[in-house]
């Protein structure tokens, strides 16, 4: 039973308390690159989710049974980025084989997530935190739900930024960030919240 | 070359993070004291001249196919090297920053000059570059932290100028909401707003020169 809390407790914190873009600033760049119309802002949270899911997995299995096993600990950023780059460009050979239809809609958002700070923060958060295998994988596939969900909210909000009506220096991106803040503001009132 | 031209641009016209809108998420993230904001800037310059120099090196031998894979793979191994010194060495620095410190691989400006500078400059050109640009990046970082620090605690130098800093706002004063995620990205995003400011204020002088010869 335990378990099932710590998982629980994993997720809520990884979705809202801290959320990877708004809390923990992991992602910026994606979030602000691909936030302007709303269905490609899912698509890349589909795509973050899902390499997230594969990075978590692949790069703790690597760190016991290779580094930990070896005493390379310290090799861990340069293995990590590696694994990720190789797994990204898997993914992406075995998508457009076996699932044509997924390939097309992630389109160009796969080849992007390599250089997507939140995948491999949320590797060497994993290995920071001490995390088993599965709560590795559940801290993985939660982060990218957050990730998705922050920037879904905020092209929804961005669509209606476009024409208003603001000081000449702020249109655009300045304006697009404080709108940000202010989510990150309305994001900070679940900090604190525990559940058990 | 011209250093005097390469600097005003990596400070001004064509900053990292306020003009080209590059790593931002250590940006945000980490400027919450001046310390933090000045040991991050010199770590990532310090590797971005390294990176550039190397890349600069070996552009005729990396295949072009897979420079994008090999960039990374340099930069990796100085981020790496920059960690380990600041764990020996800088231990408070290197508690401080987390997991910034390793995410500077995948920090968007030094693979961003990589692939825009030093993949088709000469040694010396690209080092200057890396240098030029390592500076926009910390002073806009330290330009952040200043303001941060002044409005959400109210000091001036946490941890440069012993651990508190010196304190100029009396203690209740401070709005705690700047020094959280919040005010990051309002901090940001007015900086970033003056600089469009300035930036189209010297476009139009310059304009109105030229019209005038």
């Amino acid at each position: 039973m335990s378990i099932f809390i710590t998982l629980f407790t994993i997720s809520l914190n990884a979705i809202l308390a801290e959320n990877f873009i708004l809390v923990k600033f992991l992602g910026i760049c994606p979030f602000m690159g691909v936030s302007k119309k709303l269905d490609t802002s899912l698509g890349m949270g589909f795509a973050v989710v899902f390499v997230m899911a594969l990075a978590s997995a692949a790069t703790w299995a690597v760190n016991e049974f290779l580094l930990v096993s070896l005493g390379l600990e310290y090799m861990q950023t340069v293995v990590f980025i590696l694994v990720i780059a190789a797994l990204v460009q898997f993914v992406e050979m075995f998508l457009q084989k076996v699932m044509p239809a997924l390939y097309q809609a992630l389109g160009i958002y796969l080849p992007l997530i390599t250089t997507n700070c939140a995948v491999l923060g949320v590797a060497l958060l994993n290995i920071q935190n001490g995390y088993t295998f599965l709560e590795s994988v559940v801290y993985g596939i939660t982060g990218g739900i957050g990730f998705t969900l922050a920037i879904v909210l905020f092209s929804s909000l961005r669509e209606r930024l476009e024409d208003c009506d603001c000081p000449k220096a702020f249109k655009g991106f300045p304006l697009a960030l404080i709108a940000a803040g202010l989510l990150a503001l309305s994001f900070m009132g679940f900090s604190g919240f525990k559940v058990f | 070359m011209n250093f005097k031209k390469q600097l005003k641009e990596g400070l001004l016209t064509n900053n990292p993070v306020l003009s080209q809108l590059l790593g931002m998420c250590s940006t945000m993230a980490i400027t919450t004291t001046l310390f933090n904001g000045i040991g991050m800037g010199l770590s990532v310059t310090i590797i971005l001249i390294c990176s550039n120099v190397v890349i600069s090196l070996l552009r005729k031998v990396i295949p072009d196919k897979i420079r994008i894979a090999a960039y990374i793979v340099i930069i990796a191994g100085f981020v790496t090297m920059v960690d380990l010194l600041l764990k020996a060495f800088l231990p408070a620095l290197s508690d401080s920053l987390g997991v910034f410190i390793p995410l500077i691989v995948v920090n968007c400006i030094i693979l961003g000059r990589a692939e825009s500078y030093a993949s088709k400059n000469g040694i010396l050109a690209s080092a200057v570059d890396g240098l030029t640009q390592g500076i926009g990046y910390t002073a806009a970082l330290v330009i952040m932290c200043i303001i941060r620090e002044l409005l959400g605690s109210g000091t001036f130098g946490k941890g440069v100028f012993g651990a508190d800093g010196i304190r100029i706002l009396p203690a209740q004063y401070p709005a705690l909401m700047i020094i959280l995620p919040v005010g990051g990205f309002l901090t940001l995003g007015c900086l970033i707003a003056l600089t469009q400011w300035v930036n189209r204020k010297l476009a139009a002088r310059e304009a109105a020169k030229e019209a005038a010869k």
